[in-house]
């Protein structure tokens, strides 16, 4: 994917908008699947992401079925469109997702720039669908904070160590990290230097006793996720006669 | 039966259908989601072994003689379950309604059930048709659909109020297992229409009836493990985890089965190769093969092991149990063997 982007990029550079469509594409690469927890760039869900030198930006979007759930779809829509208005220069952003059946209703409802509500009226009153954001918010930070923690075991922290633990303390090097600050950030969580550095789903620190239990729900939290988002991949894959995808098998 | 280094394995798939799905069968003005669903269900095969793939001409439309191969000659599948499932807004005559399966049931009765459905959103004229299903098919078993769209409704719940008088039919007729599919499905449209966790109070309320969860709650397996900790009468379906995982995600499936061991345990554990959608012949294969990865990760290390006798259970001798299915001697009996190394490993 990186190497595709870099040869359109490559391919554009003689028109002003390259610059512009490389930091509306960064841009994109912060929304994230609610579901999976994962940025919808990386997952492949942007088919296409073109810029005009005038900053009107065009992007498609496709998820892995035709029936994938309409509230992650608009979520991952609706914050494409407004992580692409937020990059200077971009004056008009127009946000379509392709082959899905609830589809023509969420482009609409962007378009004219409503909410939840405006794509599905009638069906629902929630506009901002934040219930269900935060629901998964909570479930994401669960999966990827015990990913840190063990980690830090696995390198050796002893049980009540990592317990212990302050923000400060969790290792700058690891990868998920930035994320799981900003998750808790999200959730409204404390994210200061010397805020413990693993909590519970609600927020409070982690006591001694907890451990073994937290861990244990947590990998199955992520196993969830992470094989979910393995089908989605090879869905998505199968369907675009896209090459394998095969990067979060490795970590 | 199905042989493997001269081992015999008593098969029993919990999970499978005879669809039809053909543009013939699309209800005119429809014909979007009736194209999408199948689509759908086609890029699912394609999570399977490449030479196990189908056009999607002939996954629409597949015949009896193409089941009788794959199921009963190729897989040796000794006894099969017919999941009915309707859609009658999207399919003219029913994606694969219960008189669908029942015509090839009736070629093959000593090794085909067929399972009904029900829907508390007909009411009365529900109950009614549950009844003279039930006496049409000898129904033991229901399977539930709660995306089905129905007159405008996008969806249902199993701890709707309306849902009650249909449990209490259900033992009334000797229905005892309830087939459980969420999704895919978008209704309540804004909230998460995927947890399971509605089965909870209907698994508590009827302590009578087996509520078996089809592909483990996927995509919530999480709710649905931890719901099913809580419940004795909650079993795991294991169609698509072994077709959609195994092949495609090997070390996300060795995860999902050793998670699935674990909180639910391998005596409620039930094979279904969810045909069409994959043949079930590479997943019995691969699944007496299947081991945790080598070398073993230390990630895999406090799972749980499946050994030769667990596996049989899982591929046949709880459904048998569950379906009052007799298994032939010498192919494990499911009682006793649930006794022996059936220990879940205690959490904390």
């Amino acid at each position: 994917m990186r190497r595709a982007r870099t040869a359109a990029a490559a391919a554009m550079s003689a028109s002003s908008g390259a610059g512009l469509r490389d930091q509306v594409w960064d841009a994109l690469g912060a929304v994230y699947d609610p579901e999976l927890d994962e940025p919808i760039t990386s997952l492949r869900f942007v088919t296409s992401c073109e810029v005009s030198a005038e900053g009107r930006a065009q992007i498609v979007l496709r998820l892995p079925t035709p029936q994938c759930a309409p509230n992650f779809a608009f979520l991952m829509a609706a914050d494409a469109r407004r992580a692409a208005r937020g990059v200077p220069g971009v004056r008009e952003v127009v946000v379509q997702l392709e082959d899905h059946f609830t589809g023509d209703e969420i482009n609409a409802a962007l378009t004219r720039g409503q909410g939840f509500t405006g794509a599905f009226p009638g069906e629902t009153e929630d506009d901002d669908l934040e219930a269900l954001r935060e629901l998964f918010t909570r479930k994401a930070l669960i999966a990827r904070q015990a990913r840190v923690c063990e980690r830090m075991l696995a390198a050796g922290a002893a049980q009540e160590d990592v317990v212990a633990a302050r923000v400060a303390d969790l290792p700058s090097e690891d990868p998920d990290v930035p994320r799981v600050l900003e998750l808790r950030g999200q959730l409204g969580f404390q994210t200061e230097s010397d805020a413990p550095a693993f909590v519970t789903p609600n927020g409070a620190a982690l006591t001694p006793d907890q451990l073994t239990r937290w861990l244990r729900a947590a990998r199955l939290v992520r196993t969830s996720l992470e094989a979910n988002g393995g089908i989605c991949r090879s869905l998505l894959a199968f369907r675009h006669n896209l090459e394998p995808d095969e990067e979060e098998e490795a970590r | 039966m199905y042989e493997k280094n001269g081992e015999k394995y008593f098969i029993v798939d919990s999970h499978l259908h005879m669809w039809s799905a053909g543009p013939d069968n699309w209800v005119k003005g429809q014909e979007q989601y009736a194209k999408g669903w199948i689509e759908c269900f086609h890029a699912y095969m394609g999570l399977g072994p490449p030479e196990t793939h189908w056009p999607l001409e002939k996954f629409m439309s597949y015949t009896h003689e193409d089941f009788e191969k794959d199921v009963f000659e190729d897989a040796g599948v000794d006894h099969a379950v017919f999941q009915s499932t309707y859609l009658m807004e999207w399919y003219t005559n029913g994606f694969n309604n219960a008189e669908q399966n029942a015509a090839l049931m009736e070629k093959h009765p000593d090794k085909l059930i067929v399972n009904g459905r029900f829907d508390p959103r007909d009411g009365d004229a529900g109950l009614k048709q549950l009844e003279e299903d039930a006496k049409r098919w000898n129904l033991q078993g229901v399977k539930l659909y709660t995306a089905e769209w129905n007159k405008g409704s996008r969806g249902w719940r199993l701890d709707d109020d309306a849902t009650q008088p249909f449990w209490d039919k259900c033992k009334e007729l000797g229905i005892k297992n309830i087939h459980v599919h969420k999704g895919p499905t978008i209704w309540p449209l804004d909230k998460d229409a995927f947890d399971p966790r509605d089965v909870d109070k209907a698994a508590t309320d009827n302590p009578e009836l087996n509520f078996i969860i089809e592909h483990v709650g996927l995509p919530r397996i999480e709710d649905f493990c931890f719901m099913a900790t809580q419940e004795p009468n909650v079993y795991a379906g294991l169609s698509v985890v072994i077709g959609g995982l195994m092949h495609a995600r090997p070390r996300f499936f060795a995860k999902v089965m050793g998670e699935l061991l674990f909180w639910v345990g391998e005596d409620k554990m039930l094979f279904g190769s969810d045909y069409g959608i994959w043949e079930p012949k590479w997943q019995i294969d691969g699944f007496l093969d299947w081991d945790y990865p080598q070398p073993e990760h230390e990630e895999f290390s406090d799972y749980p092991r499946l050994t030769t006798a667990g596996k049989r259970k899982i591929l046949g001798l709880n459904a048998a149990k569950l379906y009052g299915i007799t298994v032939p001697e010498g192919m494990g009996d499911a009682e006793a063997a649930a006794k022996d190394d059936a220990q879940l490993v205690e959490a904390g």
